[in-house]
């Protein structure tokens, strides 16, 4: 025993390596949004291709719903963007846009430009919404259900990979909560 | 020693340069000194979520701006400190405070430095207090001194 009690200060020091060796792996912009298993804040914003015509929450209820933060500012926005042009292929969802605190010009040229992946795009040049979602830059993209409730938030471009690792899964959890009608 | 303090005064002359430099400039109006002085504290305890080792008072980045200018708002509003922490807290997460609060969550935070200490305390008292060893057992038996009496009388 007072043997053994000398090598405590070392297996103490190595299990200290050991947790803050873990914490250099951890991405610290991984944080979790306060908003999962909220519902989808309340807005009434216009819509990107048309200033006559306000949408709000209403408007994405029913269905699986993909909202993708984005702006003509941001340049990793562009990298996701061929990737966004598949996932709108996906009957699954419907994906939405947000276009944050960008020119409307600019971001209908990017649209013509690019292809538009968005059943439509909510035009929030001052950002309310944003600030609503916990939205902090660009790209970011959630998942609402059919009942409106935030089910993800996710930081950062979405490319194959990620989509297959990020939201796969849990959009096919949603189609199944859905057909059993929950 | 002249040229010493010289250096010390450059140095301290640059360092304050440097703070002035690198705080954003707003140009909030506030009505009376205690809204003003409310800001100054809460934009210092509310975390950039962009940039995460700033709070909003020292980060550059455009959504500290706008935070910054919607904390004055909620400010304008006649908004409580606590509703105005709820709110940031409602949509950033706990994660804004750089002062977290008390829950079941940061209780190790909270408390463990205190533990540790009071740990600490006690064994230090324990070993202090513990029976010094009794001198007189470890002086020799009287048949060693007789073994010790031969072996130094052999010569």
């Amino acid at each position: 025993m007072g043997k053994l009690i000398r090598f405590l200060p070392l297996v103490l020091v190595i299990a200290l390596g050991v947790v803050l060796y873990r914490g250099l792996s951890l991405n610290p912009q991984d944080m979790p949004s306060a908003l999962v298993g909220k519902t989808m804040p309340a807005f009434s914003l216009q819509s990107l291709n048309n200033s006559e015509k306000m949408v709000t929450q209403a408007d994405l209820l029913g269905d699986i719903v993909l909202i993708n933060v984005w702006a003509t500012w941001c340049p990793t926005c562009k990298y996701e963007h061929p990737y966004l042009v598949d996932i709108a292929k996906d009957p699954q969802v419907k994906l939405y846009g947000l276009n944050y605190k960008d020119n409307r010009d600019g971001a209908m040229q990017w649209l013509q430009n690019y292809e538009d992946p968005y059943v439509f795009s909510i035009f929030d040049e001052e950002g309310t919404l944003g600030l609503d979602l916990g939205v902090y830059g660009a790209p970011e993209t959630f998942v609402i259900d059919h009942h409106g409730i935030i089910r993800k938030r996710f930081a950062g471009a979405i490319d194959t990979r990620v989509w297959r690792r990020e939201f796969e899964p849990l959009i096919a959890q949603l189609v199944e909560e859905k057909k059993q009608g929950k | 020693m002249r040229l010493l303090s010289l250096f010390i005064a450059t140095l301290i002359f640059s360092l304050s340069a440097n703070i002035v430099a690198a705080s954003p400039v707003d140009t909030y109006e506030f009505d009376d000194e205690v809204t003003k002085i409310r800001f100054q504290a809460l934009s210092k305890e509310l975390r950039c979520p962009k940039c995460q080792n700033q709070n909003l008072a020292d980060s550059n980045s455009p959504i500290a701006a706008d935070l910054r200018r919607e904390l004055y708002e909620l400010l304008q509003q006649g908004k409580a400190d606590s509703e105005i922490v709820d709110f940031m807290v409602d949509r950033y997460g706990e994660f804004v405070l750089y002062r977290p609060r008390v829950s079941e969550l940061t209780y190790v935070l909270w408390f463990g430095p205190a533990v540790l200490i009071l740990l600490g305390i006690i064994i230090v008292i324990v070993i202090v207090r513990r029976k010094p060893v009794d001198k007189k057992n470890l002086s020799l038996s009287s048949e060693q001194q007789e073994k010790l009496k031969n072996l130094t009388n052999d010569k």
